[in-house]
C-alpha cells in the first residue's frame, strides 16, 4: 500500500528506460507487448488508487519526509478521486493508443514506445502531485514527451512546423507558470499546495497574489489552448501521429484546466473567494469564446485530424465554462464531461486512423463516397459523433447536463443556448464527415484550399482488412463512452469527490496534519432533469441540421453575405502557422487576461 | 532588497518575446526563447537572495549562519535541465528544416494555414 502511489509513476518510467536500452537487441514485438502490458498495469494501479481514495485522501510522502508543525519540506502525492479518476482515464487512453500504434505506426523504433510511457508517467504524476513545483516538472516532462512524439515524423514539412509551433508557444507558457511559482514562493516560502493555501488563507488578496494567480492561470490556459492561446493546438494535433492524437485530444488540453482547478481550490480560493463572481465572469467569457471559435473552425475544416483538433478545442471551452462556475456542481459536471467526451474523441481518432490505414487519406473530399464498404467503421464513427453531440444517455450527455445545471443554478442560465449551439456545430461537422465519407452524400467538392493532405505522410493505405487491434479498441472506447452515462451512482460519487476537491481547509488538514478528509454529506444531486433531455435533443437536431445544410444546402450557403464570408476567411487567415504570430497573440492574450484579473480581483 | 533584479527579469522576458515575434531565423528564435527562460533564472535567484548571506553549504560555516535560500537554486537547476532539453529538441528541428527544406525562415515553411 505505502509504495503504490510511487509505483504508478516509477513503473512506466523504468519500462521506458528498459525499452530505450534494449532497442539494439530486442524486436519490435517485444516493445509492443511490454509497452501495452505496462500501460495496462499502470491503469490497474491507478484504478486501485481510485477505489482506495474514495473514502479518504491518500497522502504519500516520498522517502518519508513528513511535514512537521504544518511545514512540508518533503514532496507529496495527494490523491483524491478526481485526480485518481483522471489518472485511470489517461491509462485507458494510453493503452488504446499503444494498441492502435501496433499496426498504424510502421517502421518505428522502441523510442516511440518509450516516449509514450514517459508521457503516461508524466501525466499520471501531474494529476497526483500535491506540490506546485512538481506539477511544473511533470508538466514540462509531459510537454517534452509530447513534443518529441509530435516531431516523430519531422522529415515532413507539416509535422516539423506543427511541432515547432507547439514547442515555442508551450515553452513560453511553461516560463509564465514558473514565474508565477517564483512569486508565490517569494511570498510564502512554500511549494506544497496545502501549505501555500494555509499561508495565503488569512490574507486579503494583494497585487502580488493576484499577479501570481494571473501568471499561473495564463500559463496553464496556454497549455489548455484557450482563446487566444489556442493557435498551436490545431497545428500540433493535426500533424502528430494519430495514436498520439488520442492522448492529446483526450487528456493533454484537459490537464491544463485540471491544473487551474487544483491550484485555485488548494491555494487561491481563500484570498480570492471574495471576488469569485467576477472571476467567474472572466472565465466563462474565455470558455465561451474558445468553444464558439473552435466549433466554427471545426466546421470549416476538411482535413479530418485538423477538424477533430478544433472539435477538441471547442469542448475544452465547454469544460472551462463548467469549471468557471467555481462550484462543486460545475466541477463535477466538467469532470464527467471530460471523460465522456475524451473516450468518444479517442474513438473518432481511431476511426480516422482506420481510414488512413485503408485508404491513405485524411481529407474529407478525397475520401468522399469511397468508404461505403467500411460499414462498421461508419457505424462506430457516426455513433461516436452523436455521443460528442450529446446523445443521451452517454457520458458526454451526463457531463453536459451537469455543466448546464450548475450554470443555471448560478444565474448563468444564458450560457445554455451557447452550449447547445457548440454541440450542434461540432457534432454537425462530424456528422457531415460521416455522411460525406461513408454514405457519399453531398457534392464531390473541389479540393479545398490549403494544407489538406498535410499532416501525416500517406505511408499507409495499403491494408485491405481492418486489423482487430484497431477496430476492437475503437468499439471498446465507444462502449465505455456510452456506458459511462449509465453507471449507477456516478453523478453522486463525482459530486462527493468534487465537494472534497474544493474543500481547501480539509485538504490542508489531510496533507499537513494527516487528518483524514472524510466524505462530505452531499445532498440534492440528481441526474439530468427533463430540461436537460430537451436541451440534448435540441442539440442533436441542430447537429443533424448543420450536417444536412453542409451536405445539401450548398446553394443556400452560396448566398452567405459577403461580409460574413470575409470575416470567416479573416479568422481562418489568423491561423497562419507562423510561430512569431502565435507568440504575438500569446503576449496579447496574457495582457488581456492579466488586465482582466487585475481589474476584477484588485 | 533592490528592485533591480525584478526589473531585469521583466526586461529579459519582454525583450525575448519581442525577439521571437520578429524573428526571421529559427536559430535566432530558439536563442530568444533562451533569453525568455533566463528571465526566470534571474527571478528565482532574486527571490531567494539575502544581502551579506553565505552560500548554503554547511561544510565550513557554523550552523545558524544566515545563508541564501537553497530551494530556489535547486529550482533554477531543474529549470536549466528543462531548458536544455527543449533547446536541444528545437535545434534538432531547425537542422531538420535546413536539411529537408533548405530554409530556416519560419515565414518560408508555411505548410499549415487556416
Amino acid at each position: 500500500m505505502s509504495t503504490l502511489p510511487a509505483l504508478v509513476v516509477a513503473v512506466p518510467l523504468l519500462a521506458a528506460a528498459l525499452l530505450a536500452g534494449t532497442e539494439p537487441v530486442a524486436r519490435r514485438a517485444f516493445a509492443d507487448l511490454l509497452s501495452v502490458a505496462v500501460a495496462v498495469a499502470t491503469t490497474v494501479l491507478c484504478a486501485i488508487l481510485l477505489s482506495r481514495s474514495a473514502g479518504h485522501e491518500i497522502i504519500h510522502w516520498f522517502a518519508g519526509w513528513r511535514p512537521h508543525g504544518g511545514v512540508a519540506l518533503g514532496i507529496s502525492f495527494a490523491i483524491d478521486p478526481i485526480g485518481a479518476g483522471l489518472a485511470t482515464f489517461i491509462g485507458v487512453l494510453t493503452t488504446a493508443a499503444l494498441l492502435f500504434s501496433w499496426r498504424h505506426m510502421q517502421a518505428i523504433g522502441h523510442a516511440f514506445h518509450a516516449l509514450m510511457l514517459v508521457f503516461l508517467a508524466a501525466m499520471v504524476g501531474f494529476v497526483l502531485s500535491g506540490d506546485l513545483f512538481n506539477m511544473f516538472v511533470f508538466f514540462e516532462l509531459m510537454f517534452v514527451a509530447a513534443l518529441t512524439l509530435t516531431a516523430y515524423r519531422s522529415d515532413e514539412r507539416a509535422p516539423l512546423e506543427g511541432s515547432l509551433n507547439f514547442a515555442i508557444t508551450n515553452a513560453i507558457g511553461g516560463f509564465i507558470v514558473l514565474t508565477g511559482i517564483a512569486l508565490l514562493y517569494g511570498r510564502t516560502g512554500a511549494l506544497n499546495l496545502a501549505q501555500l493555501g494555509q499561508a495565503l488563507a488569512g490574507h486579503r488578496s494583494d497585487s502580488l497574489v493576484i499577479a501570481a494567480f494571473a501568471l499561473l492561470a495564463v500559463g496553464f490556459l496556454v497549455k489548455a489552448a484557450v482563446v487566444p492561446f489556442h493557435f498551436w493546438l490545431a497545428d500540433a494535433y493535426a500533424t502528430a501521429p494519430t495514436p498520439v492524437c488520442i492522448l492529446f485530444a483526450g487528456a493533454l488540453s484537459e490537464l491544463g484546466l485540471y491544473a487551474i482547478a487544483r491550484i485555485y481550490w488548494t491555494v487561491f480560493s481563500g484570498p480570492l473567494s471574495a471576488h469569485a463572481s467576477e472571476l467567474r465572469a472572466v472565465l466563462v467569457a474565455a470558455g465561451l469564446a474558445t468553444a464558439l471559435l473552435g466549433a466554427g473552425m471545426a466546421l470549416a475544416q476538411h482535413h479530418l485530424k485538423r477538424l477533430l483538433a478544433f472539435a477538441t478545442m471547442s469542448y475544452v471551452g465547454l469544460f472551462l465554462v463548467g469549471l468557471a462556475m467555481l462550484s462543486p456542481d460545475g466541477l463535477a459536471g466538467s469532470a464527467i464531461y471530460v471523460l465522456g467526451d475524451g473516450l468518444a474523441k479517442a474513438c473518432l481518432f481511431i476511426c480516422v486512423g482506420i481510414l488512413q490505414l485503408r485508404l491513405g487519406h485524411v481529407n474529407e473530399f478525397k475520401l468522399h463516397g469511397r468508404c461505403g464498404h467500411l460499414v462498421w467503421t461508419g457505424v462506430v464513427f457516426t455513433l461516436a459523433a452523436l455521443v460528442v453531440a450529446g446523445l443521451p444517455p452517454a457520458g458526454a450527455f451526463l457531463g453536459k447536463s451537469g455543466v448546464e445545471d450548475a450554470a443555471a443554478k448560478l444565474s448563468y442560465g444564458w450560457v445554455v443556448p451557447f452550449v447547445i449551439a457548440v454541440s450542434a456545430l461540432t457534432g454537425g461537422a462530424l456528422l457531415r464527415v460521416a455522411g460525406r465519407v461513408f454514405l457519399g452524400w453531398g457534392r464531390p467538392g473541389r479540393s479545398a484550399r490549403g494544407q489538406d493532405e498535410s499532416g501525416e505522410p500517406a505511408s499507409v493505405g495499403t491494408e485491405d482488412r481492418t486489423p482487430a487491434v484497431l477496430f476492437v479498441p475503437a468499439v471498446a472506447l465507444l462502449a465505455a463512452a456510452i456506458a459511462l452515462g449509465v453507471i449507477p451512482g456516478l453523478v453522486h460519487s463525482t459530486h462527493a469527490a468534487a465537494t472534497r476537491f474544493v474543500d481547501r481547509a480539509g485538504y490542508a488538514a489531510a496533507v499537513l496534519h494527516g487528518e483524514p478528509l472524510s466524505n462530505p454529506a452531499v445532498q440534492g444531486t440528481h441526474g439530468p432533469s427533463a430540461a436537460d433531455w430537451i436541451y440534448a435533443f435540441v442539440g442533436l437536431a441542430g447537429a443533424l441540421a448543420v450536417a444536412g445544410m453542409a451536405l445539401f444546402g450548398r446553394d443556400m450557403l452560396r448566398r452567405v453575405p459577403a461580409r460574413v464570408d470575409a470575416v470567416l476567411t479573416g479568422v481562418r487567415e489568423l491561423h497562419s502557422g507562423h510561430p512569431g504570430d502565435y507568440v504575438a497573440w500569446l503576449t496579447f492574450g496574457a495582457a488581456v487576461f492579466g488586465g482582466a484579473f487585475a481589474v476584477v480581483l484588485g | 532588497m533592490s528592485f533591480l533584479p525584478f526589473a531585469v527579469a521583466a526586461w529579459l522576458f519582454l525583450v525575448g518575446l519581442y525577439g521571437i515575434v520578429t524573428s526571421r531565423h529559427l536559430v535566432h528564435m530558439i536563442i530568444c526563447l533562451g533569453v525568455v527562460q533566463s528571465s526566470t533564472y534571474v527571478l528565482l535567484l532574486a527571490v531567494g537572495y539575502r544581502s551579506h548571506a553565505k552560500a548554503p553549504i554547511f561544510a565550513d560555516i557554523p550552523v545558524g549562519t544566515q545563508v541564501v535560500d537553497p530551494v530556489v537554486q535547486a529550482l533554477t537547476l531543474t529549470d536549466v535541465v528543462v531548458e536544455a532539453t527543449v533547446t536541444a529538441l528545437l535545434l534538432a528541428l531547425a537542422v531538420q528544416a535546413r536539411k529537408r527544406f533548405g530554409t530556416v525562415d519560419p515565414d518560408e515553411l508555411g505548410a499549415l494555414r487556416g
